[in-house]
Formats: structure tokens, C-alpha cells, sequence
């Protein structure tokens, strides 16, 4: 029963839903001496470096939860060697326990389960990043953890603040739906520095959806979804700590506890702290290369699972605080003027309460209901232009999950209400901005699986929005796989967003630019709603080469804008913000190519093409600081583990970035309008001393390639000529940092 | 009007999804399988019975759990169906020229569980 209601809480709840495994079961046995093959008792079956475990039966059956945090299942009883095996993708692991004296090798199995999983069987293009791949790139948050992936790219956003925004089919992340448990999260005035406020530690899996998702998150999302799970207290290790030092001064720092309370209830306390107070001027031009900062982040949320009753509750509350400080180097020049500086302070304070409850005789009906409350209060300054925002929101759904006929045939439908809250202050002059986003909306979602070639996700939602309007948003889904190891995907859907131009394009303020927006009267600053319609389809075939598997994958998305708020750069001294007036559109091409070289060595390359382009009011042109091709490697390695757990583990990541339209700017007179195309390499090599401690050392663009002259005027940094936007490279060069996790 | 909307799209999924659980019979029993192939083929072929609602099977226990609508379907004919699958139940014995077809990792009468 327990089972049922945890396949169907996490349907309810996850988009990867066909994680539906959620145990691991098999019979223990061992051979007597005169050869008989009987079942073994009392054998303690546990996951590695975990306290979750359980014991084997008089028939020898033994059964376990799968554990977020560990795949490797540890077999010990007295008498009999201990058995260490990775789970993969089955659930059936039969056992022979060997008797100690005997000297055969234990088993060991070679295939491990990837850290990037696409699937063969679900409707849309999901994929699936592990907390094994977000290890990869040891530092330090989620807007960092992306430079191993080719789905999404990392950008800087200008020279002062050190962020990172990532982009996915060429667009910005304003236009996807960044969720946290399914609770739309990162949005408003959160979307800047959002993303950087979730710690890495604190993610146990991350599931990207390429095109328009599912219609049950809401209408916002119009090029993709990103959705974060967070460590659940009952499957998390009970202790974990992580610190990580770099060269530039940076210092991170996280502790996580966990404690099962009683069979049902359980908590966990998760801290995260980060400093960095060393000023780094390593390009000379007066300015920080990144702000110094302080941050403290905190965590504590509840979990609840009645398996008799088919009922699973959540309740989280945590509270954050970051300040940066950025600027001119004041600490080691002497200035005649003024200096021109800046700070960024942001308290955020977010709750939730999620509640599913499963039918206990009738595992197909489900029932979720979700709600969040959050406060984000960024007040900054940035020389003479202030920027402060202040965002209440409020979300809620509930969802219900039913079959039609049978389960070939599933239904979900509910209702979502949300709030937003918006009280800005821009400017000089302190010009007030508030508005006010109601919408209540109903949805409706039928899937289909023949459970063979063909299944379908079809939904629509209607929503009420008080500036939107009323109107209806349909997604749909299709999977067709002909043969086991190919499977082609269509999407189709819209979505609308109301823009936060302000919040959205903060690097303005560290410019000498002046803010105009044409207004004509629309709900938003003026100006209308983004709408846009995605469409696109994926192909991916595997093989096998050298009996070492493999696979390759095409994706197409097209996004097509009938309205978008173009942000226009292209003035110089100017930053307008107007309606659309004529075409828009993002269409990506995607190539993967991933392949088992060697035992424990898994190559990974794509290649990428962007056609960005939009009616300006200079005419149609390709979107400024957009590389129209990437290509993209990575290389992950392990030796083989000895018995106490101990192993190394490498990985290298090299970025080519091709060349970038630059918005026309007199100081730019190097660059014929373009970026020039340049490489990045990070890499990684972890050492696993025992199964409670890693260490890690790594590098960040460790050929060094910056931009030359990032911050353009900055000898007049009051002027208008004073712009910290164009950045198409790295600000920093090579950066080193080492750190290390224990667990227990 | 507006309110309509959500609220008609609310109701009638909610009508739709309400179908006569009373007529909903559950029953579990055992099938002969050894293997993932087994349970694979055991789900999918079950399923697509009419009438079947749910299916759930267990490789270790060989048992199956059933939902399934007792005015389209009776219990008979679901032995039946799955005997028909080349999985034997308790009640019906799967004809030996379907079960010499299955997979050779399927032979449950003459492999162990695995």
C-alpha cells in the first residue's frame, strides 16, 4: 500500500512520473555445502551512507524504498561477505550471499545510472538532472549548475554583478516556468536573481521540459519548464555538510540535518551561508569584477506520510537574506570624483503546504492540493538609479487525478489561484509603480498510453486574470516509438506572461542608460501582455557501437511571438521598451550525441543553432548577445570503486561560443558589430575517500578567455555613455576552488 | 459568463471521472510469471481487456490485483484473457502452443524467479 500511495503522490506532484519504481525488491539466498540454494534470513539490506534499511524475510524476500541520495545497495550478514550493488534502471535484484572464506570476487555491476536521463517512454521532452550531475559542477548554486548541461545556457548578465541568467531555445528565462515542487517560484521580481538564491545541495533532481509543458503549472510557461526537487527529510542522509573555498574569495558553506521523528512524520533543517569580501579587480578597470557579498539562506520543512490512510503532507518555511556590494574599486584607488558604487539587498520569505491523499482501495483516484505564500523585498542602488521591488504573492491549486475507463486512459483537472503583489520604486526621480495580477483558472488534462508506440498528453486550461484577460490555453503532446530504441516527440501549445520590464533587465541600472517605454496604455508599464506560441519536435535514436550503448538526439522548437515587449539596446544611451511590432521568433536546433566510450568513461557533445530574430524599431535583426552557434562537450570519468566506497572521479566540460551581434555603441569600434567567438573549459576531479567524505578540487574557465573591455565609459561612470550590458564573455579569468562533503 | 467556463470544465471532469465505482469490483489471484518481461506483458495484456480498470503484478508474490467493472467484464472471462497471454492462473491453464511462444525468459514452468 505504501507503494501505491507514494507512485501516486509522486504522480501527483512530479512531472517524472515514470520514476513509478519507487522500490527496489528481490530474494536473498545463499548455498549450503552440499550445493542446495536455499533463502537467507535476517540479512540487513541498506542504502549506502544512509539509515534507511530494512531486513529480509524467513522466505528471504526483501523490499526498500528507493533513496534520493544513494544507488547503491548494501547486502551484510554475519558470516557472509558484504555485498555492494548499483541499482540501475530495474527493481528486481536477486542475490547469492558468499560465504566469507569465499574468495570470489563480489559481483559488480558496470552499468550506473546516468546523472542526465531522457526518457524512452514519457509523452514529453523531459529531462532528468540527478543530484549526482549537479555534483559535477561543485559550485554553488542552481543559476551555476547548469554549465554542465547543453539544454540550458549560462550567460552573464552584465559586468558588476557577477549573475548568471540562463537561457534555454535561445530565450531568456523570463520566458520559462521555473517551478519548485510544481509551485511556480522563480517570477516577478524574483527573476534576476532568483535562480541563484536555491543552494545545489538542497536540489535532489531537477526536471527540464523543452517547449510548452503541461497546462496543470499554469499559462506562463512559453519556451520551457524547469522544476526543482528539493531533499525530502525522510529519504535525505541524516547529516551532510559542504563547505567550498575559491581564489576570488568566495566561501560557501551548507549543513543539512534530517531526522525521522516516528514512522510517520519527519523533519529536516537545511542551512546555507556564503561570503565573499575580497575585492578582485584582476582586468584593471577600476571596477569589482565581482560584487563582494554575504548571503544566508534557511530551511526547515516537515513531511508527513499516513500509509493507511493514503495520505503524504509537506509544510516548508524558509527565509533568506543576500547583500552584494558592487562598484569601483574604492579600497585601492584614489578618486577626484565621486565613486561610483552599489548594493543589492534582497530578503525573501517563503511557505508552503502540500497535502495528496490517495484512495487506499482505488490507487487510480488521487486528490493534491498545494498552496504558497512568499514576500521578496529587493531595495539597490546602483550609482545614482535606485531599483527597489517589493512582490506578495499568493498560489494555490488543487488537483485531481482519475482514469476514464481504464488506466490507459488518465484525467487530471483542477483549479489554480494566484495573487501577485508588485510595489516598485525606479529611478532618480523615484517613480512608483504597483500593480496588482489576480487570476483563478481551470484545467483540464487527458493523457492517453497504449502502452506500446503511442501515447498523448492533451490539455487545456481557461484562465481569469484581472490584466490578461480571460482566455484559453491549449498544450498538446504526442510520442510515437516505432521500434524500442527510437522515439519521435511533437509539442504544441501557448502561453502569455505579463513582463516585469524593470525587474527582468536590472543590468540597465549599472548603465548611463535612460529608460524610455512607448506607452500605449496597456495594464503593464504601458504596454501589453508576451504571448507566443511554441511548437517543436525531437527524434532520438539509440545505439549500440562496440556493444557500448549510445544515443543521438534531434530537437527542433520553434517559438513564435504575436506579442512580445521588445527590449531594445540598440540606441546607444537608450534603453526602450515597446510592443512588438511585426515579427518574433526563436528557432532552435539541438544535436546530442552521447556515447559510452569506454567502461566508466561517457562522452557527451552538442552542437546547437540559434535563429533569434525580431522587428526593432531599427529594423529586423538578429537578438543582441545571442550566439547563433554553440557547440558543447562533456566528459565524465570514474575508476572503479574499491570496497570502502573510495574512487575518483573526473569530468571536463569544453564551450565554444560562436560569434555575437553586439548593439551598435561608438566604443565598440573593435568588433565590426561582433563578438568574437571564444572557448571555455571548466573541469573537475573529485576524490571519494570513504563513503561519508569527498573531496573536490576544480576549475572554472581555465584557459582564461575574458572580454578585454567590459565595461565601456567607465571613466565617466555618471555619463551616459556608461554601459556594463555588453558582455558576451567571462569577466574573470581562471578560477580554482577545492571543497569537500561529508555525510553521515 | 467567465466563471462558467472553469466552473463547467471543473464540473463535467469531475461527472466524467465519477464513472460507477459501485460497479467497480476488486479481486486479486494468482499468475505464473518469473521475470520483468512477465509483468510487462502480464500489465499490458490485461489492461487491454475491456473492462479492466487497473492492474498491478507482483513478480515475487505472482499475484495480480484487478479493478475492473463487473457489467463489462466477469471474472471467468479475465482468467481467461490472461491464460490466453500465455500466463497460467489459478483457474485457466495458458494452451502450451502459446505458452511454447513466449520468451524464452518467460517459461515460468521450468525457470525460477529472476
Amino acid at each position: 500500500m505504501k507503494k501505491l500511495v507514494l507512485i501516486s503522490f509522486a504522480i501527483l506532484f512530479s512531472y517524472s512520473f515514470s520514476y513509478s519504481q519507487n522500490f527496489i525488491n528481490g530474494v536473498i539466498v545463499y548455498e549450503n555445502q552440499s550445493g542446495e540454494t536455499l533463502p537467507l534470513t535476517g540479512v540487513t539490506v541498506y542504502w549506502l551512507n544512509t539509515s534507511l534499511g530494512t531486513l529480509s524475510d524467513t522466505d528471504g524476500n526483501y523490499k526498500i524504498p528507493l533513496s534520493s541520495s544513494s544507488n547503491k545497495l548494501v547486502f551484510k550478514y554475519l558470516g557472509f561477505k558484504d555485498q555492494v550493488i548499483e541499482i540501475t534502471d530495474k527493481i528486481l535484484y536477486n542475490i547469492t550471499m558468499l560465504n566469507d572464506e569465499n574468495i570470489l570476487d563480489e559481483v559488480t555491476v558496470n552499468k550506473k545510472r546516468k546523472t542526465i536521463q531522457k526518457s524512452y517512454f514519457k509523452t514529453q521532452n523531459i529531462i532528468n538532472v540527478s543530484s549526482d550531475e549537479l555534483l559535477k559542477a561543485a559550485c554553488c548554486n542552481i543559476s551555476e549548475s547548469f554549465e554542465t548541461n547543453p539544454s540550458i545556457d549560462v550567460n552573464y548578465s552584465n559586468a558588476v554583478t557577477g549573475v548568471k541568467q540562463v537561457k534555454m531555445l535561445g530565450l531568456e528565462s523570463p520566458y520559462l516556468l521555473i517551478t519548485e515542487e510544481n509551485i511556480p517560484m522563480i517570477r516577478g521580481a524574483s527573476q534576476v536573481y532568483g535562480l541563484s538564491f536555491i543552494p545545489g545541495t538542497w536540489v535532489e533532481s531537477m526536471q527540464i521540459t523543452k517547449g510548452s509543458g503541461s497546462v496543470v503549472n499554469g499559462f506562463e510557461s512559453i519556451s520551457g519548464q524547469i522544476n526543482v526537487e528539493l531533499k525530502k527529510p525522510y529519504s535525505d542522509t541524516p547529516f551532510f555538510v559542504n563547505v567550498y573555498s575559491n581564489n576570488m574569495g568566495r566561501n560557501e558553506l551548507n549543513i543539512h540535518g534530517n531526522k525521522i521523528i516516528n514512522d510517520k512524520l519527519s523533519t529536516g533543517l537545511y542551512l546555507h551561508a556564503n561570503k565573499n569580501t575580497s575585492i578582485n579587480d584582476k582586468n584593471n578597470d577600476g571596477f569589482l569584477d565581482n560584487p563582494t557579498s554575504n548571503a544566508f539562506n534557511i530551511f526547515n520543512r516537515w513531511q508527513y506520510i499516513n500509509t493507511q490512510k493514503g495520505t503524504v503532507s509537506f509544510l516548508g518555511i524558509r527565509y533568506m537574506n543576500d547583500d552584494k556590494v558592487i562598484g569601483e574599486n574604492t579600497e585601492e584607488m584614489v578618486f577626484i570624483r565621486d565613486p561610483w558604487k552599489g548594493e543589492i539587498n534582497t530578503n525573501r520569505f517563503d511557505s508552503n503546504f502540500k497535502f495528496g491523499y490517495v484512495n487506499p482501495s482505488i490507487p487510480y483516484q488521487s486528490l493534491g492540493f498545494q498552496m504558497a505564500y512568499s514576500r521578496h523585498d529587493q531595495d539597490s542602488f546602483f550609482g545614482t538609479r535606485n531599483y527597489n521591488i517589493n512582490q506578495n504573492s499568493f498560489y494555490s491549486s488543487l488537483i485531481y487525478n482519475s482514469i476514464l475507463g481504464s488506466t490507459l486512459n488518465k484525467i487530471k483537472f483542477g483549479l489554480n489561484y494566484s495573487y501577485d503583489d508588485f510595489d516598485e520604486i525606479v529611478e532618480k526621480n523615484d517613480v512608483f509603480y504597483n500593480r496588482i495580477d489576480k487570476s483563478i483558472g481551470g484545467f483540464f488534462e487527458y493523457s492517453y498510453d497504449s502502452m506500446d508506440a503511442v501515447s498523448l498528453v492533451a490539455g487545456i486550461r481557461y484562465d481569469i486574470h484581472n490584466n490578461l484577460g480571460n482566455f484559453f490555453t491549449p498544450r498538446i503532446h504526442m510520442r510515437y516509438q516505432p521500434y524500442e530504441k527510437s522515439v519521435l516527440r511533437l509539442s504544441l501549445g501557448t502561453g502569455r506572461k505579463s513582463s516585469n520590464i524593470f525587474s527582468e533587465n536590472q543590468n540597465v541600472f549599472a548603465t548611463g542608460r535612460e529608460i524610455k517605454i512607448s506607452n500605449n496604455s496597456g495594464k503593464f508599464y504601458g504596454l501589453d501582455p508576451e504571448k507566443a506560441i511554441n511548437y517543436g519536435l525531437s527524434f532520438r535514436q539509440g545505439f549500440f557501437i562496440n556493444n557500448r550503448e549510445g544515443d543521438i538526439t534531434f530537437d527542433y522548437y520553434v517559438t513564435d511571438f504575436d506579442n512580445q515587449i521588445v527590449v531594445d539596446w540598440e540606441t546607444q544611451g537608450e534603453l526602450s521598451f515597446y510592443n512588438l511590432n511585426g515579427k518574433s521568433f526563436s528557432k532552435s536546433l539541438q544535436i546530442d550525441l552521447e556515447y559510452q566510450i569506454i567502461d566508466n568513461v561517457l562522452l557527451k557533445s552538442t552542437f546547437k543553432n540559434y535563429d533569434v530574430k525580431k522587428q526593432y524599431n531599427s529594423g529586423f535583426k538578429q537578438n543582441p548577445l545571442t550566439p547563433k552557434n554553440r557547440f558543447f562537450t562533456n566528459i565524465e570519468a570514474s575508476t572503479n570503486e574499491k570496497e570502502n566506497g573510495s574512487k575518483w572521479k573526473f569530468d571536463f566540460t569544453y564551450n565554444w561560443i560562436g560569434t555575437q551581434r553586439l548593439p551598435s555603441h561608438t566604443e565598440l569600434v573593435d568588433f565590426n558589430g561582433n563578438s568574437p567567438s571564444y572557448s571555455l573549459m571548466n573541469s573537475q576531479i573529485t576524490r571519494v575517500l570513504s563513503n561519508k567524505l569527498d573531496v573536490y578540487i576544480g576549475g572554472e574557465n581555465i584557459g582564461g578567455y575574458t572580454q578585454s573591455n567590459p565595461i565601456i565609459g567607465g571613466d565617466d561612470p555618471f555619463g551616459a555613455d556608461f554601459d556594463t550590458s555588453l558582455i558576451y564573455a567571462p569577466i574573470h579569468g581562471a578560477l580554482i576552488y577545492v571543497g569537500l562533503r561529508f555525510n553521515n | 459568463m467567465k466563471y462558467l467556463i472553469i466552473l463547467s470544465l471543473f464540473v463535467s471532469s469531475f461527472c466524467f471521472s465519477q464513472e460507477n465505482n459501485s460497479k467497480s469490483q476488486k479481486v486479486s489471484f494468482k499468475v505464473k510469471g518469473v521475470c520483468e518481461m512477465c509483468k510487462d506483458r502480464i500489465e499490458k495484456g490485461t489492461i487491454k481487456l475491456k473492462g479492466v480498470k487497473y492492474v498491478n503484478w507482483d513478480i515475487l508474490s505472482n499475484n495480480i490485483s484487478l479493478i475492473y467493472n463487473s457489467k463489462k467484464i466477469n471474472l471467468d472471462d479475465i482468467h481467461k484473457g490472461i491464460s490466453l497471454l500465455g500466463h497460467s492462473t489459478e483457474k485457466h491453464t495458458a494452451p502450451s502452443e502459446i505458452y511454447n511462444n513466449l520468451p524464452d525468459c518467460c517459461l515460468y514452468e521450468t525457470l525460477e524467479i529472476h
